[in-house]
């Protein structure tokens, strides 16, 4: 046996709750992110995500406390994403307990400061993610969006994640923004477009509705590890359910 | 100065709050400093020597900090963990940017051959090997207590250790071929894994190295 296929559930944070948007919009709250975090520890999740989505400077200093308090109480990796605009956010979140930091839209405006972070952390701390759209009017099929889903960038998905892996991102957190909150599956065409580019692993967001399609994302799409929010949050699932399910479809992973 | 019970080596690189809040909450109300001063770490009743990033960086700012002397004495004196890049620099050579680590392992550090590399079902292998691997113990060890055969651990890393004298090894990981992923040899033991990272497993093999008298 080897190297198992991780289940990531996703918290996305704003002044200190979590919370569930559907397309990036119309926010729900789904609770206190600490007892979360515990609760999906227990549950045998093999990493978190918290994102940020706020990410105003007043909200700031909130996510660095929320982190800090989940690093002292539950031991997996724990990624951090959202507003991360400089090598010294980076420096600040790895202080207060995160693992990897998740850049985006800053990857996009500046490059060179993913090269930095990774040059100065290593790159086992640094994701890049990637908010892709299925578009048209480009000589590609999916281009990379910024701001939260609102600014097309003009960039092919597929070769800005083999861009980012040059300057040193070691994984890539893929979301399909025409999924996101659909419930309809991952973007699996996407996802393995990106997942045979690259030599470092990628976790699949966007989509999750049912169990099938946290399958269908590994062995469809190529991906290393599946992220998902909702059908953890609400009950629907738990990550133990969604292990014992991938297991009896061949996959394997920690139980 | 109160005594020092486990001193974390910080040489500037990696996340070193993980380790210290994975020992904090194993062992509660011992001394745990997280220092980069040598008399801090010879003054320790134990050492933990993590590590993350890149090993020549590693090597570079650990001889910044006048470390070297330090660490080479406390792995050979007193119960000494080693974790990821910290297992790495204890070995001669690294292919990592063709540098010398501390030499006190026969062997190289080497990077996982990445594109030829396939799982059981075709699929690509990726680099750095990120994830949990099921851990295999070759001997038995005190630091091992507690913990099942093939128990999965925390790992993120692209380079692995080989070492010359067999014997060292304490446990292995596949991917796909096998490679050493721990090693034990007196007062030493040193892993590729992330302890501090791995759930319960991770937390069990952290309190038996604080509870751990070597003979």
């Amino acid at each position: 046996m080897g190297l198992a296929k991780r289940i990531i559930p996703c918290l996305d944070v704003t002044n200190g709750r979590v919370v569930k948007g559907v397309n990036f919009l119309e926010l729900r709250d789904a609770g206190d992110p600490v007892e979360i975090a515990r609760r999906y520890d227990e549950q045998g999740a093999d990493e978190l995500t918290f994102l940020d989505i706020t990410a105003s400077s007043d909200n700031r200093g909130l996510i660095l406390h929320i982190i800090e308090e989940v690093a002292s109480q539950v031991f997996i990796p724990l990624t951090v994403g959202g507003g991360v605009r400089e090598v010294e956010d980076v420096r600040r979140l790895l202080n207060a307990g995160a693992d990897k930091v998740s850049i985006n839209t800053t990857a996009v405006l500046n490059p060179g400061m993913v090269q930095a972070a990774a040059g100065r952390f290593g790159s086992q701390c640094i994701v890049v993610a990637i908010d892709a759209k299925k578009v048209e009017n480009q000589p590609f099929e999916w281009e990379v969006f910024t701001h939260g889903g609102r600014n097309a960038t003009g960039l092919d998905a597929v070769k800005w994640a083999e861009y980012m892996v040059s300057l040193g991102a070691g994984e890539l957190l893929v979301t399909s923004m025409d999924r996101d909150g659909t419930k309809i599956g991952f973007n699996n065409p996407l996802n393995r477009a990106i997942s045979n580019a690259v030599e470092v692993p990628i976790i699949a967001s966007g989509g999750v509705g049912n169990l099938q399609h946290l399958v269908d994302g590994v062995k469809e799409g190529g991906a290393d590890a599946v992220l998902a929010a909702s059908i953890f949050h609400y009950g629907e699932y738990t990550v133990r359910q969604a292990k014992e399910y991938m297991v009896q479809h061949g996959i394997e992973v920690r139980l | 100065m109160s005594k020092v019970d486990i001193a974390v080596v910080d040489y500037g690189m990696g996340n070193l709050r993980s380790v210290s809040k994975a020992l904090e909450h194993v062992a509660p109300g011992k001394n745990i400093v997280v220092t980069s001063r040598p008399e801090e770490v010879a003054g320790a009743e134990r050492v933990v020597f993590p590590g993350q990033g890149a090993m020549p960086d590693c090597i570079r700012e650990l001889d910044a900090r006048g470390l070297r002397s330090a660490i080479i004495d406390a792995a050979k004196r007193k119960p000494f963990l080693g974790i990821c890049i910290g297992l790495q620099m204890l070995f001669e050579h690294s292919e990592e940017g063709a540098v010398s680590g501390l030499g006190l392992f026969k062997g190289n550090v080497k990077r996982f051959a990445g594109a030829d590399m396939v799982d059981a079902h075709g699929e690509k292998l990726k680099v750095p090997h990120m994830g949990w691997n099921q851990v295999y113990q070759v001997q038995a060890h005190p630091l091992w207590r507690g913990i099942d055969d093939g128990a999965r651990f925390y790992y993120v890393h692209s380079y692995y250790v080989q070492p010359e004298d067999t014997a060292v090894i304490a446990g292995f990981s596949n991917y796909p071929d096998r490679f050493s992923c721990a090693i034990a040899k007196d007062n030493l033991f040193a892993v590729q894994f992330h302890p501090e990272k791995s759930a319960q497993a991770g937390l069990q093999l952290l309190s038996n190295f604080v509870n751990w008298s070597p003979s």
